[in-house]
C-alpha cells in the first residue's frame, strides 16, 4: 500500500511514544535490585495487574491480527478470540494458584522447584528463549506495518524503530516499568476498541463506504467480447494477454500506455472484467502498483458489502444498527474480497488480488481460511483442531504471562488478577468481531497486509482516532516485546548462566547479563521481524502458542497434579515439545513458501504443530517418569 | 526469594480450591470440545439461525467467551468463601 505522512498522527504517536518511555525511566529507577528487575518485587495490586495482563496480552496478534484475519475471512479470525480466551481458563482453573504457591521467580525456577535439576534448567530456559522469540516475531511483524501508514517508513524502519526503542526500556527498567505501562497500554486499548465499535455501528452499513476523509473507489467493470473463454475485444481498451491461474482468468488491458489487470467473471448471465489490485515487479526492479509507479498512487483500498439485505429486502445503506442487527445484517448481505494468486507474467512478478463475492452466510461461519466444511480434507481437519488445541492449551504455559502472576504478593491476589483479566480480554474479543466486520465492509482495507485493518478502519473515521488508535497498538507493542525480552534474558542470565552453568552471579552483575542478554535477543528479533513481513500477525503467535503448550504445558501439569513426576521425565519432555513442533514448523507449507520453494511442495500439509507435538510430549512425561522414578531425598 | 508469603495456607483449603478449579476446567473443556467437534464432524450444524439473527457458530462462539468470564467470577466466589471460612476457623484455633 501506498501511504503520505500525517502529520497529526506524527506528533500524537511521537507524544505517546516518549511518555512510555520516561514512565519506564520513572519506575526504573525506582528498583535496581534482581528481583525488582524481572518481577517488580511482588509488590503490585491485583488490579494494576490484572489489567496489565490484559494490556500484555492483546498484543499486536489480538488488536492487529484477529481484526483483520476477521476482516479477511470472517468468523476464522473469530476462532482466534475464542481459542486465546479459552486458554485464560486452563491458566486460570488449573494453573495460577498451584503455581503461585511454589514461589519461584521464573518459568524454569517453579519447574524446577521440586527437583533442584540442571536438565530441566537447561530445557526449561532453552524453552522459555524458544517460545518468547516465536511470540516476538509477530509482534516485530505488527510493529513494521503500524509504521507504514502512520509514519509513511518502510515495513523494515518500523521494525528497527521498536527493537531500539524496547532494548532501551529493557536495559535501563526492566518489569516494573513494564506492569505499570501496560496497566496503561490495557485500559486505553479496550477504551479505544469500545469508541471504534461504537462509530461503526452508528454507521451502518453502506454500499457505498463514504467518509469525511475518504472517498470510496467503485471497482471498475467493462463488459468484453468474449469468444470460447478468450477475450477478443473491450470497448475503449487494447487486448494485451490472458492468463489461467488456480483455474481463474485474468486478462491484461491497456489504455493510454497503461496496462491493468483484469479479473474474467463468468459467474453472472453475461461475462464481466472486473478491476483488481496488482503489485508487478518489474525485471529490472521497478515496482508498478496498478501498472504505475508508486508515485501516482493508483493503489486504493478495497473491502466492501455487495448487496444488503434487511428483512428480506435489498437497500443501499441501513443507518445505525444493534450489535446483534449488525452481525444478521452481514450475515444477509453479500461481501467483496480480495483474494490474492501470484504469477509470472514474461519477465516481471505479478501479485494480483482479485474480487470474489462471498455470501454473508459462509462469511460468518468457519471455513474461508480453515477449510472444515466443504472442499475439507482429513488434513485441514487436523490442521484446525491442531490450531484449537495450541490456542487452548498454549496461554498458560507462556513465559512472559506466567511471570506476572510472580508480581502481586498472595495467591488469591493472582487469581483476581487473572480473573479481571480474562473479563477485560473477553470483553475486547467481542468486540474484535465487529471491528474486523467493520473493517471488511468499509472499503478500507489494505490488500498486501491485513494486519492494519482495525487502524485503517479508524482512520476512516478520523485522523486523531486513527493516530490515537496506531500509537497505543505501537506503545502494546512495545510493552509486550519488553516483556518477552525480559522473560528471555531472564532465562538466559538467571536459569542458564547463573543456576545451570553455576557461575553465581552478584546481584548486579545478573542485571548486567539479563541487559545484555536482552540486547541479544533484541537484535535477533528485528532481523525475524523483517523476514515474516506480509504474514497475519494472530496466525504467527499461533506458532508460539502451539510451542508453548507442547514444551511447557504437560511439564507444568504432570508436575502439579502427578506426585510420580520426575526430574527426567519434565527436562525430556521439555525437550520433545520444543523438537517437534519446532521441526513441524519449519517444514510446514507456509515456511516452504518463505523458503522460496512453495507452499505446496512442502514435506506435509499441517500448519500448526500442536496436534502432534502436544500428546508426545504428554507421552513423553509420563513414560520417562516411569522408566526413571524420582530420587527419594532424605 | 521472598515473593510468596502464602505457606501458612492450610493443606484442606488448598485441596478444596483446587477440587472447584479441576471441577470447572472440565466443564469449560467439554463446551470448547463440544465447539470444536461440532465444527469438524457436524459442519452444517454452525449455519442453524439460533436467536437474534446469528447462527450457531456465532452464538456458541460469543456464548464461549462469556461462559468463561462467568466461571471465572463463579470460581473467585467460591476461592474466596473457601478462605474466610479457613481464616474463620484459624481465628476459633487461635482464641480456644
Amino acid at each position: 500500500m501506498i501511504y503520505g505522512i500525517s502529520y497529526t498522527a506524527l506528533v500524537v504517536f511521537i507524544i505517546f511514544v516518549l511518555l512510555v518511555v520516561g514512565l519506564s525511566f520513572y519506575f526504573g529507577r525506582k528498583g535496581s535490585s534482581s528481583s525488582s528487575y524481572f518481577a517488580a518485587g511482588g509488590q503490585i495490586h491485583w488490579g494494576v495487574n490484572g489489567i496489565a495482563f490484559a494490556g500484555d496480552y492483546l498484543s499486536a496478534a489480538s488488536f492487529l491480527g484477529i481484526c483483520g484475519m476477521i476482516a479477511i475471512s470472517g468468523f476464522d479470525g473469530f476462532l482466534y478470540a475464542i481459542g486465546f480466551l479459552g486458554g485464560w481458563v486452563v491458566a486460570l482453573f488449573l494453573i495460577a494458584e498451584p503455581f503461585k504457591r511454589l514461589g519461584k521467580f521464573t518459568f524454569t525456577d517453579a519447574l524446577n522447584a521440586k527437583f533442584n535439576s540442571r536438565g530441566i534448567t537447561l530445557a526449561a530456559s532453552v524453552s522459555t528463549l524458544i517460545v518468547s522469540i516465536f511470540y516476538l516475531i509477530p509482534q516485530m511483524v505488527g510493529a513494521g506495518d503500524l509504521v507504514i501508514p502512520l509514519l509513511g517508513l518502510p515495513h523494515w524502519a518500523g521494525v528497527v524503530l521498536v527493537g531500539t526503542i524496547v532494548i532501551v526500556i529493557v536495559a535501563s527498567a526492566g518489569m516494573a516499568s513494564t506492569t505499570y505501562v501496560q496497566f496503561l497500554k490495557g485500559g486505553l486499548l479496550i477504551a479505544l476498541s469500545l469508541i471504534l465499535t461504537f462509530f461503526i455501528l452508528k454507521n451502518g452499513l453502506s454500499l457505498k463506504p463514504e467518509f469525511k476523509d475518504k472517498s470510496h473507489h467503485q471497482l471498475v467493470e467493462l463488459t468484453p467480447v468474449v469468444t470460447n473463454g478468450t477475450v477478443e475485444a473491450v470497448t475503449g481498451w487494447e487486448v494485451v494477454s490472458q492468463q489461467t491461474v488456480a483455474a481463474k482468468t485474468f486478462v491484461k488491458l491497456s489504455q493510454n500506455g497503461i496496462e491493468k489487470w483484469f479479473y474474467l467473471s463468468q459467474n453472472q448471465a453475461r461475462p464481466l472484467l472486473k478491476e483488481t489490485l496488482t503489485v508487478t515487479n518489474l525485471a529490472d526492479g521497478q515496482t508498478l502498483y496498478n501498472g504505475e509507479p508508486k508515485e501516482a498512487r493508483k493503489f486504493f483500498q478495497v473491502g466492501n458489502l455487495s448487496k444488503i439485505v434487511v428483512n428480506g429486502q435489498e437497500v443501499e445503506k441501513t443507518g445505525p444498527l444493534g450489535p446483534f442487527e449488525f452481525l444478521s445484517t452481514v450475515k444477509e448481505s453479500e461481501v467483496i474480497r480480495f483474494l490474492q494468486v501470484k504469477f509470472a507474467d514474461g519477465a516481471h512478478q505479478v501479485a494480483l488480488y482479485y474480487p470474489e463475492l462471498t455470501g454473508g452466510e459462509s462469511f460468518m461461519l468457519p471455513g474461508l481460511k480453515y477449510k472444515i466444511g466443504k472442499d475439507a480434507t482429513l488434513w485441514s481437519k487436523l490442521d484446525f483442531i491442531s490450531l484449537m488445541l495450541a490456542l487452548f492449551l498454549g496461554t498458560a504455559a507462556l513465559p512472559h504471562i506466567m511471570i506476572r502472576y510472580y508480581t502481586v504478593k498472595t495467591p488469591r491476589d493472582a487469581r483476581k488478577s487473572t480473573i479481571l483479566a480474562i473479563a477485560s480480554i473477553g470483553g475486547f474479543y467481542l468486540l474484535t468481531m465487529f471491528m474486523g466486520l467493520g473493517s471488511a465492509v468499509n472499503g478500507v482495507l489494505d490488500v498486501e497486509s491485513s494486519n492494519m485493518a482495525a487502524p485503517l478502519l479508524a482512520r476512516a473515521f478520523g485522523v486523531t482516532l486513527f493516530s490515537i488508535i496506531s500509537a497505543v497498538a505501537f506503545s502494546t507493542v512495545l510493552g509486550t516485546v519488553a516483556g518477552l525480552i525480559v522473560a528471555s534474558s531472564g532465562a538466559i542470565a538467571h536459569d542458564f548462566i547463573d543456576v545451570y552453568l553455576k557461575k553465581n552471579l552478584s546481584d548486579t552483575q545478573k542485571v548486567k547479563v539479563g541487559k545484555m542478554a536482552a540486547l541479544g535477543v533484541g537484535i535477533f528479533a528485528i532481523v525475524l521481524g523483517m523476514g515474516f513481513k506480509g504474514i497475519n500477525v494472530s496466525f504467527l503467535v499461533g506458532w508460539a502458542f502451539a510451542i508453548a503448550a507442547s514444551a511447557n504445558l504437560p511439564a507444568i501439569l504432570f508436575l502439579l497434579f502427578w506426585k510420580k513426576t520426575s526430574a527426567r521425565g519434565v527436562a525430556a519432555s521439555i525437550t520433545v515439545g520444543v523438537v517437534v513442533s519446532l521441526l513441524i514448523i519449519l517444514t510446514s507449507p507456509t515456511m516452504w513458501d518463505k523458503y522460496g520453494l512453495g507452499a505446496v511442495n512442502s514435506p506435509h500439509p499441517l500448519e500448526n504443530p500442536a496436534l502432534i507435538s502436544f500428546p508426545l510430549a504428554v507421552l513423553t512425561v509420563y513414560v520417562v517418569s516411569l522408566l526413571y522414578p524420582k530420587k527419594v531425598i532424605t | 526469594m521472598h515473593v510468596n508469603q502464602t505457606s501458612e495456607e492450610k493443606e484442606s483449603l488448598i485441596k478444596r480450591k483446587s477440587a472447584l478449579g479441576i471441577r470447572l476446567f472440565f466443564v469449560y473443556l467439554i463446551c470448547y470440545a463440544g465447539f470444536v467437534l461440532i465444527s469438524v464432524f457436524y459442519y452444517e450444524l454452525l449455519a442453524t439461525p439460533v436467536f437474534g439473527g446469528l447462527n450457531l457458530a456465532l452464538a456458541y462462539g460469543i456464548g464461549l467467551i462469556v461462559f468463561a468470564i462467568l466461571l471465572g467470577v463463579v470460581y473467585n466466589y467460591y476461592c474466596s468463601r473457601y478462605e474466610n471460612e479457613a481464616e474463620l476457623e484459624d481465628r476459633k484455633d487461635n482464641l480456644s
